[in-house]
């Protein structure tokens, strides 16, 4: 893991160096003095060789410092909490619904192989994985919020009225500040970005889970459950879910990471303060430090799914702890 | 293995290939029982020869502006509405196809040349070469490729060749890993052994041998990969990183009608659906050739 972070370091140093333009003048501005200029790429260290600004980079990040936004002056490892926990809080209700109507839906497809049910499911899920994002998005503004009124289009909660913030969940923040109010606005708001965000998952989970069970429910062991007698939900829920999840499990680690490569869209149409706008904005801005460590935050965070992923397959099937 | 062989010289005496049942035929005649995936062949064929008629079907010009005709809802003599600027939508609806299918095949193609090339160096020659190439692989994985092609364009500059180009590097990671693993496991296959003992080149197995064997699972994965790569390209469009006005791109069209959602649907409604039915195509295509091609499906 260590060679492929130190990799991810050197590609995105690479990209943000070759980005064309000189980040003095970006940040002085167009009338800013030769001289002056000069100075700041000094200061920057931008005259130094490649190496020594990469090596110098690699020496702050270890520390711990993503260096300073150049737009507002403020530290990147500050100012970008806030939005990694909206895209988080984004993330978790997207998946959590991906992960429940996707395994559900393929289990029951399973189970009734071949029916109506079976046949609707997997049409949705045909629908779902070839759905461009930011499309579902926008229809869904439409017909939910300024059509039908139901659900807010845009936005995390009621501005008006906010929140303390103490972990920028704000879930978890109305529930610390015992606003009941608050909370079920907040919660009306991820209803539309995280089904837009979701669907794609949802599909893939669904169509894995499916052909997972399928295998699964064929063998000897199911046979053997079924004929001790005991009910088919448990039969299908207990013995074979087991030992059909691996690959699903595989496909909600790898979809959980394209998430956030789709967040940035998602958060795009819905206004949402996620760390994807985040970086969308940075590179309309030229804000490269902003581009760098967002960037490479969010391919650390790819990196750790992937590792709990492979730390929860043991969890799940006791053979590959055991090799 | 045996039937690899075979297959290889089937063609180099070029048998017709009506009275032979070769494997393609097999996969041509598994597809075509699928008809889930013949529906998706036949939307493919579809909005190739729309995009191939778009001049000849299309009643406007695409950037043509009538400003009188602003918004105007779908009639008979606009079927699909008009946009903010009293643009012809279905006119524009048609050139986009021309421009999806364009980025969607041409870059799955150049990352299939490239992720082929690098996949069989990493696979035949191993060592160094293959621990680099993989390392390499894993950390373009590692991102999240849309953020690395919006990346990419930062630096090339917005513009819909550049979104391409974006596009296919994000994708070479894919197709590289496939190849690499292919040829792995056919490198110690007996009739390459074979080959290399009545003294072939290397060269030669490559392309005579490992290449053509190697094709079936690329063939899948670019099917599937056009499906991705359109809407990576419309995705780019929305966020103003792709096609610049006044190109009829579908994800374009989509960011520049947003704002009108309310009082014109439309505006939205066709460029979403042509793009969600393009992707629909391949998907259900490559899904039924995954079936088809892939003798380990088939019972």
């Amino acid at each position: 893991m260590v060679p492929v972070l130190v990799g991810m370091t050197i590609i995105v140093f690479s990209i943000i160096h070759a980005i064309p333009g000189d980040p003095a003048e970006t940040i002085l501005g167009q009338k800013a003095t030769e001289q002056s200029k000069e100075a700041l790429r000094e200061q920057l260290g931008l005259n130094n060789p490649w190496y020594q600004q990469y090596f110098s980079y690699m020496g702050d990040l270890l520390k711990g410092d993503l260096g300073q936004s150049i737009r507002t002056r403020v530290p990147i490892a500050q100012e970008i909490t806030p939005y990694l926990a909206a895209t988080a809080e984004l993330t978790v209700a997207a998946m959590a619904f991906a992960i429940f109507f996707g395994v559900n839906a393929g289990i029951i497809s399973a189970w009734k192989q071949n029916s109506w049910f079976d046949y609707i499911c997997m049409l949705i899920a045909l629908i779902g994985v070839s759905m461009p994002i930011f499309w579902l998005g926008l229809m869904e503004q439409w017909i939910f919020s300024l059509k039908l009124h139901w659900l807010p289009s845009i936005g995390r909660m009621n501005q008006r009225d906010p929140v303390e913030a103490v972990t920028n969940l704000y879930v978890i923040d109305s529930i610390i500040a015992g606003r009941w109010d608050q909370l079920w606005t907040v919660c009306r708001h991820l209803i539309l970005p995280s089904i837009a965000l979701g669907t794609i998952p949802m599909a893939v989970i669904a169509r894995m889970t499916r052909s997972s069970m399928l295998e699964v429910m064929n063998s000897d062991f199911v046979r053997t459950a079924k004929a001790k007698g005991l009910s088919q939900f448990i039969v299908i829920y207990k013995h074979a879910l087991k030992n059909a999840f691996i690959p699903v499990l595989t496909v909600i680690g790898l979809q959980t990471g394209a998430l956030l490569g789709g967040a940035v869209l998602t958060e795009t149409i819905f206004a949402w303060p996620g760390v994807g706008r985040y970086i969308y904005e940075a590179i309309s801005s030229r804000d490269y430090p902003v581009i760098q460590s967002g960037i490479l935050v969010i391919a650390f965070i790819f990196v750790i799914i992937n590792l709990i992923v492979d730390l929860l397959y043991a969890a799940v099937d006791p053979r590959i702890r055991y090799r | 293995m045996a039937e690899a062989t075979t297959a290889s010289t089937n063609t180099s005496t070029a048998v017709p290939a009506e009275k032979v049942s070769g494997p393609w035929r097999d996969a041509w005649k598994a597809f075509r029982k699928n008809k889930i995936a013949m529906a998706g062949l036949i939307m493919i064929v579809f909005f190739i020869l729309i995009a191939i008629l778009a001049p000849v079907i299309a009643p406007y010009e695409f950037d043509k502006q009538v400003l009188r005709d602003r918004l105007k809802p779908p009639s008979s003599s606009h079927w699909f509405g008009t946009d903010d600027l009293g643009r012809d939508l279905f006119t524009r609806v048609l050139y986009g196809a021309r421009i999806s299918l364009w980025v969607g095949t041409f870059s799955v193609v150049g990352s299939i040349i490239l992720g082929t090339l690098f996949g069989i160096l990493a696979g035949f020659y191993g060592k160094w070469i293959d621990m680099v190439i993989s390392r390499l692989f894993d950390i373009l994985l590692a991102f999240p490729s849309i953020l690395l092609a919006i990346a990419i364009v930062a630096i090339l500059g917005p513009s819909l060749q550049n979104a391409l180009l974006a596009i296919a590097i994000v994708n070479i990671p894919t197709y590289g890993r496939l190849v690499r693993a292919k040829v792995l496991s056919l490198k110690n296959e007996e009739y390459i052994t074979a080959a290399r003992a009545i003294g072939m080149k290397n060269s030669a197995i490559l392309l005579r041998h490992i290449l053509p064997n190697s094709l079936t699972p690329i063939i899948v994965q670019g099917t599937l990969g056009i499906a991705t790569a359109i809407i990576e390209a419309a995705a780019l469009g929305f966020l103003g990183l792709g096609a610049q006005p006044p190109t009829p791109e579908w994800g374009k069209m989509l960011s520049d009608s947003r704002q009108f959602i309310a009082t014109a649907p439309w505006t939205v409604v066709f460029p979403g659906i042509s793009i969600m039915l393009t992707v629909l195509a391949f998907n259900l295509m490559g899904d039924g050739l995954r079936d088809a091609l892939d003798p380990r499906m088939k019972s």
